[in-house]
């Protein structure tokens, strides 16, 4: 299934900007990033529940949010996109 | 059922992979041109002048994906795969059964049969298209005659035997299946090492594509790609993997390399020929031919024997898996894949 994954992390403090960029990376090592805070993630349910574990235990619930969008197996009617930047198709052709 | 994971090709010249986190990372002059997830993929496979980290191989082969190398032209050069996995007793009775010329004989006969049903499949749906091309119609019935020959268990060089002449019916009308640009894309006779015509450059791409796929997928299963029945050892050569592919060969290669031309997604101007008279692909054609042979690989289908839909992709890892039952003893026979 595919999941968005978009976050507001405080970036006031080191420490913000510290859990900023580890978010970033967790969300990096099971999806691909298409905006500067969102991403989107193939995974299977089991890799969402250690994907969404290791967010949680990222994030400072007092300052900062995470939304996930659930958009499950027929994503791909679901999303439209415009302008610069495409992002690949997982489950197309890659070919680089 | 397992999930058909992606494939990713690297045909660029020049690009590096390298591991970051937990994704693979193509570079291409120092630009990040693709950073994967390493969970959505099975392999991949390198075209040319492709490098990758030792980290990244080392990853690559914990998370058994495996990678490949080739050369431009298609040619395997070396596969990177993970420590042997898969059951040992699996493996051992294997290697029993291939010593057993009985046994071998039996099981080689189920390839060789399924290939020639599925070869005259392909010749009859052409057939159905062009009512009175009575030259399809009657390769088709030479093929049922050769499926006769073989219904009874014969010895492993006839089956050979059988297997050549009923190759040489099917590429002697293979001409007649090609519908559209037939200037460019005419068919004599099967030529590889070098492809010695367009047809051939591409039926000896995709072949390498394909037999890629169905080693990974035996050695998925725990099966050794390299002792197989129909076709014997030899140093370095997947024997398993070339029986697996015969019965899928017709209906996933062949049919690919014919939709291409006649549905005019390849040109002529795609294809160069070199000063030893081998035909090559250029960039573009090949990577026309690996976006296809990726989508045909989404494709669902129903599989006659587990009657489960399915998508083309999974194929050579079901086959793989049905022989090992049948090693194991839990099938009484090998089901190959015949379609309809």
């Amino acid at each position: 299934m595919l999941v968005l994954i978009t976050y507001d992390v405080s970036t006031e403090t080191t420490e913000g900007r510290r859990r900023l960029r580890q978010v970033a990376k967790t969300c990096l090592n099971y999806g691909q990033r298409v905006q500067n805070s969102v991403f989107e993630c193939l995974v299977d349910p089991a890799q969402l529940a250690s994907l969404r574990q290791q967010l949680l235990k990222e994030i400072d619930t007092s300052e900062d949010s995470l939304r996930f969008y659930f958009l499950g197996k027929n994503w791909k009617p679901r999303i439209e996109h415009v302008g610069i930047s495409e992002p690949y198709d997982p489950e197309g052709p890659l070919i680089a | 059922m397992k999930k058909l994971l992606n494939t990713l090709y690297v045909m660029t010249s020049g690009s590096y992979l390298s591991r970051q986190g937990e994704t693979v990372v193509v570079r291409q002059d120092d630009e990040i041109k693709l950073q994967l997830p390493i969970h959505t993929l099975s392999a991949i496979m390198c075209f040319g002048q492709v490098s990758a980290s030792a980290p990244l191989l080392g990853f690559c082969a914990a998370r058994k994906v495996t990678v490949s190398f080739f050369s431009m032209s298609g040619r395997f050069m070396a596969r990177m795969v993970g420590p042997v996995s898969g059951n040992v007793l699996l493996r051992k009775a294997q290697y029993r059964r291939a010593d057993d010329q009985a046994f071998t004989a039996d099981i080689a006969r189920s390839f060789i049969l399924a290939k020639i049903a599925n070869c005259r499949t392909v010749l009859l749906r052409a057939s159905r298209e062009r009512i009175g091309d009575t030259v399809l119609a009657g390769a088709a019935d030479d093929l049922k005659t050769h499926l006769l020959n073989l219904s009874e268990p014969i010895a492993l060089d006839r089956i050979r035997g059988k297997e050549g002449d009923a190759a040489r019916t099917y590429f002697s009308v293979f001409d007649r299946l090609i519908t559209s640009q037939k200037e460019a894309f005419v068919f004599h006779e099967r030529s590889r090492r070098p492809p010695l015509d367009n047809i051939n450059a591409l039926l000896s791409f995709v072949y390498t594509l394909l037999a890629h796929d169905v080693a990974s997928a035996l050695e998925g299963v725990g099966l050794d790609p390299a002792v197989g029945f129909l076709h014997r050892d030899r140093p370095g050569r997947p024997g398993l993997a070339l029986d697996i592919m015969e019965e899928l060969r017709p209906f996933t290669a062949d049919r690919l390399v014919l939709s291409l031309i006649n549905l005019r997604q390849i040109k002529a101007e795609g294809f160069e020929k070199t000063a030893s008279g081998a035909v090559q692909m250029n960039d573009a054609t090949r990577k026309i031919v690996l976006t296809e042979y990726q989508k045909k690989k989404q494709e669902e289908i129903r599989h006659p024997f587990l009657n489960e839909k399915v998508v083309v992709g999974l194929l050579p890892h079901i086959q793989a898996m049905l022989l090992a039952r049948y090693l194991r003893g839990d099938l009484d026979g090998y089901p190959a894949f015949i379609f309809r």
